[in-house]
């Protein structure tokens, strides 16, 4: 008797929890045809149960708190109208949508969806094809963009938008998504305490990540591949940059990393391999470069401008064309304990450290930097006498910019 | 069976053959002499095909030489100075020359004939200077061609050798073949030519039996009779 | 011909220097990869190392054994056998050698230490194919030296001073007409004028391997043609095969027109 008592207890509560939050099913053969027509009818904090089909829809507004959940990805086209869904309210779900045809417009961002002043929103396992902006956050925090997978087609990039786009948006977690073919892959702009992890960012025009203006912000272990640039930081502070991988991207202005107006950041654990310059730095300064691998870069770094107190230690610089090229005389960096491939020094004291200091810097570099197609002469008898010569008697590279405790084996 | 005609030569500024022409029938044993210089390896060369000339036609068997290489088939040479490969064994170097020519050969009788046997073995660099001349003979002789020419056959021979040299050219003589010869050893010459083509400043001065020289320097001994040709013409 | 290059080639294979050269080379290969334990870098090393040693080692070789075997000439030249035949089989047999060396030398220190499972394998390819190039193309113009002066200390003079000149002055003189002229377009120039020396034909090659990143930097039309597309590829394997070709016929057209 007890027992059902309580059974009967639970049943109450479930049966009232029901009534507080409905599951409405849209589908073409359903009563509720439409997802605009779903949501007009949804009372908060209901669940709009989208099932298989192709719902030809645009601008739909989501103005109360709401779960829009996919059944087997059903497709919505937009059909190059305009924007698809926009968010208004807090606390809204958008779960497991197939997004397609976004309209492209040169005076207006139309996004996939668009989040607007709106806190504790979640999008995830959202496909996006044939797009323009992907998921732009403008002004909302504290949300989550999880798992999404954006394939754009982008050609040009003055008519093609970003994949994730942040605006003014504070404390969002952007993990596992993957973005292709697009603008940015993943743009910040005035955005801090941003953590952005696991997300593989591919072929994209211009960057694979953009940082504008937003500090304090943390990405690890991202992949960037085979885009204009891998990632750009610009004009930020206090970025940590942990474990992410840099790959190929190749081009007159290709870099793995690109560095502008940036300080006190932290680059720790990642790998740059095989981009024409693995980072590229321009005034930034208290940055510590540490544990990194750069793996058969044409530029493992190219420092330009006036760049201060940066330390590098414990780095790998493994066969790049060139290690490190400065376009100054000065050097207020420090390089420290690195292990170089190109390094030829002995070991006399067997302590793991070469006795003899490393130059990173070749006059070569200097020369490509004043006349480009000089690269051609790249790995050369008469450019290896005239570095060796350099390397003796420093005469156009800083005298001090050297590695005094050169690694014998590459850091682990 | 050899033809020249008008045959000239210059090497850089020293003209050393000016218009030469010569007509060797078949048979018999020629010896071309001539002081130093005159041209007598160089026309042999030039026959050979070794040195191309630069105005002027050889014919051997009766056909033009002219960037052919054939007709060495039939053509027997000893170079004047026996260098070989030094680091080729003697057996090595017949087996060579036999596997080039790809000719029935008889070199057997010709190694016993000149006491090479035991040499056979050993590489050419640590012979004498003697014992290479006769594996130069040998490697001249092995084959049955209708033309031999001996560059300075005798050099570096011992009496034994010699003698045997002179038997072996005598047989040849007999087979029907033409052999031509230069020599400074005038005895040797006298001995077995039976022709003397005599070589003068890039031309030939004389060509006859060594009956018909001596007639006509008015001298009773061959070797004067040489050096008469040459004094004379100097005087003159 | 083929008897004369089998003639030369074991001539060769007996002496002393190619011994040297190959055990050379099988010390170097053990040498780079078992004490260094690292590929990529074995196969950079090796790269400086088969530009610049490979022609100087085929000039060398070319011009002394031309030399040397002057006597084998000349008894060659008396027998039944086409010029031709005989230079080119003695070119060929020392060239045959000299590449025989330097493949196996190479070749199996990085076989025992497992290059087909390696990614290098592509990198390493592509260094013994140059280098066989190399030691074809400095081979000709050996013999073609060596053909040209009748005296052995002036065609060893000039032998060195054409390697001196194409492993090092080329590339100061090039340098230099670069920075000159550094305000023209000058990537077709400069693309030229690597085409004109094998030793930077050569060098392009491998760079098209190791340092594409680097290459891909320049913003030039021609350049990007030439160094993102499989062009820079065909072109420059064109180009060696021209090199290869060109002294070799010149060869033989002279040694038709010598006197022994």
């Amino acid at each position: 008797m007890r027992y059902l008592n309580g059974l009967l207890v639970i049943i109450i509560m479930f049966s009232g929890h029901c009534l507080s939050a409905e599951t409405i099913s849209v589908c073409s053969t359903c009563k509720i045809k439409s997802i605009k027509e779903g949501i007009k009818t949804a009372a908060e904090f209901d669940t709009l149960l989208i099932k298989k089909g192709t719902y030809k829809e645009f601008n739909i507004l989501i103005d109360k708190p709401l779960t829009l959940l996919g059944e087997n990805f059903p497709i919505i086209d937009g059909e190059d109208q305009g924007e698809i869904i926009r968010v208004t309210a807090d606390n809204v779900t958008i779960d497991g949508l197939f997004i397609i045809n976004v309209g492209t417009s040169y005076t207006s961002d139309y996004a996939a969806i668009r989040v607007v002043k709106s806190e504790n929103f979640i999008i995830q396992n959202i496909v996006l094809e044939k797009l323009f902006f992907g998921i732009y956050l403008e002004k909302s925090n504290n949300g989550k963009v999880y798992h999404n997978k954006i394939i754009g087609d982008a050609v040009d990039e003055y008519n093609s938008g970003n994949g994730i786009q942040l605006w003014y948006s504070k404390n969002v977690e952007v993990d596992r998504n993957i973005v292709q073919g697009v603008r940015d892959g993943i743009y910040l702009e005035f955005s801090d305490n941003i953590t952005i992890n696991n997300n593989i960012s591919t072929n994209n025009l211009r960057y694979g990540l953009h940082f504008m203006f937003s500090n304090d912000d943390i990405y690890t272990n991202n992949t960037f591949e085979n885009n204009g640039a891998g990632v750009a930081v610009m004009f930020s502070k206090r970025i940590k940059m942990i474990g992410n991988t840099f790959r190929k991207n190749w081009g007159a202005a290709a870099f793995g990393m690109l560095l502008k107006e940036i300080n006190d950041a932290e680059i720790s654990g990642n790998t740059f391999e095989e981009n024409t310059i693995g980072i590229n730095i321009e005034g930034s300064n208290r940055i510590k470069y540490i544990n990194n691998n750069f793996i058969k870069n044409g530029w493992a770094i190219k420092v330009l401008g006036a760049c201060y107190t940066n330390t590098f230690e414990k780095n790998n610089f493994l066969y790049n064309s060139f290690d490190i090229s400065y376009n100054s005389k000065l050097n207020d960096n420090v390089f420290n304990q690195n292990y170089w491939s190109d390094y030829a020094g002995y070991d006399l004291d067997q302590n793991g450290i070469g006795d003899v200091p490393y130059r990173p810097v070749k006059l070569f570099s200097y020369i490509v930097n004043r006349t480009p197609e000089t690269i051609v002469l790249l790995r050369s008898l008469f450019m290896d006498i005239i570095d060796f010569s350099e390397k003796v008697s420093p005469v156009f590279t800083p005298d001090n910019l050297l590695d005094a405790n050169p690694l014998m084996k590459r850091t682990k | 069976m050899i033809q020249v005609e008008n045959l000239h030569k210059k090497f850089s500024k020293n003209q050393v053959l000016t218009g030469l022409d010569l007509n060797i029938q078949e048979g018999g044993i020629f010896a071309i002499l001539g002081p130093n210089g005159s041209g007598k390896t160089t026309l042999i060369k030039i026959i050979l095909g070794m040195v191309i000339a630069d105005k002027g036609t050889v014919s051997v068997f009766g056909k033009h030489i002219k960037n052919k290489w054939k007709y060495r088939q039939e053509i027997e040479y000893l170079p004047q100075i026996a260098n070989f490969p030094g680091n080729l064994r003697v057996k090595e170097l017949i087996r060579m020359i036999k596997d080039l020519r790809q000719q029935p050969c008889e070199e057997k009788r010709l190694i016993e004939l000149f006491g090479l046997q035991p040499f056979m073995d050993k590489k050419l660099a640590t012979l004498s200077g003697g014992t290479k001349q006769k594996v130069n003979i040998v490697l001249a002789f092995m084959f049955n061609s209708p033309l031999i020419i001996l560059d300075e056959p005798t050099t570096g021979l011992d009496p034994a050798a010699l003698i045997s040299l002179k038997e072996l050219i005598q047989k040849e003589k007999q087979e029907g073949k033409t052999i031509l010869i230069t020599s400074h050893i005038m005895q040797f010459v006298e001995e077995v030519a039976d022709e003397i083509v005599y070589l003068l400043e890039g031309k030939i001065y004389f060509k006859g039996g060594i009956s018909e020289l001596m007639e006509k320097t008015a001298q009773t001994n061959f070797e004067h009779a040489i050096a008469a040709i040459a004094t004379k013409k100097s005087n003159a | 011909m083929l008897k004369i290059l089998k003639y030369s080639f074991y001539d060769l294979m007996r002496s002393r220097w190619s011994y040297v050269y190959f055990l050379f080379y099988l010390a170097l290969g053990f040498v780079l990869l078992f004490l260094n334990n690292d590929v990529s870098k074995a196969v950079i090393t090796l790269m400086n190392i088969i530009i610049v040693l490979v022609p100087l080692i085929g000039t060398i070789f070319g011009v002394m054994y031309y030399y040397d075997s002057k006597e084998f000439t000349e008894l060659l030249l008396a027998q039944p056998i086409k010029r031709s035949s005989i230079f080119l089989g003695q070119y060929l047999g020392v060239a045959c050698s000299l590449t025989l060396s330097l493949v196996l030398g190479l070749g199996i220190p990085f076989l025992l230490y497992g290059l087909f499972k390696s990614n290098v394998i592509f990198d390493f390819s592509l260094l013994l194919v140059t280098g066989a190039f190399l030691t074809l193309i400095f081979t000709a113009i050996a013999f073609n030296i060596a053909l040209s002066n009748e005296n052995k200390i002036k065609g060893f003079g000039y032998a060195v001073l054409a390697w001196l000149f194409l492993a090092v002055v080329y590339d100061g003189l090039f340098l230099m007409s670069l920075i000159v002229f550094e305000e023209y377009p000058l990537d077709s120039f400069s693309l030229a004028a690597t085409m004109f020396n094998p030793i930077d034909l050569s060098r392009t090659l491998i760079l098209l391997k190791l340092d594409i990143s680097a290459l891909l930097g320049y913003t030039g039309a021609v350049f990007k043609e030439f160094f993102g597309t499989n062009t820079g590829l065909i072109i420059s394997i064109l180009m060696l095969l021209l090199w290869t070709v060109l002294p070799i016929g010149r060869l033989a057209y002279k040694a038709k027109r010598k006197d022994f």
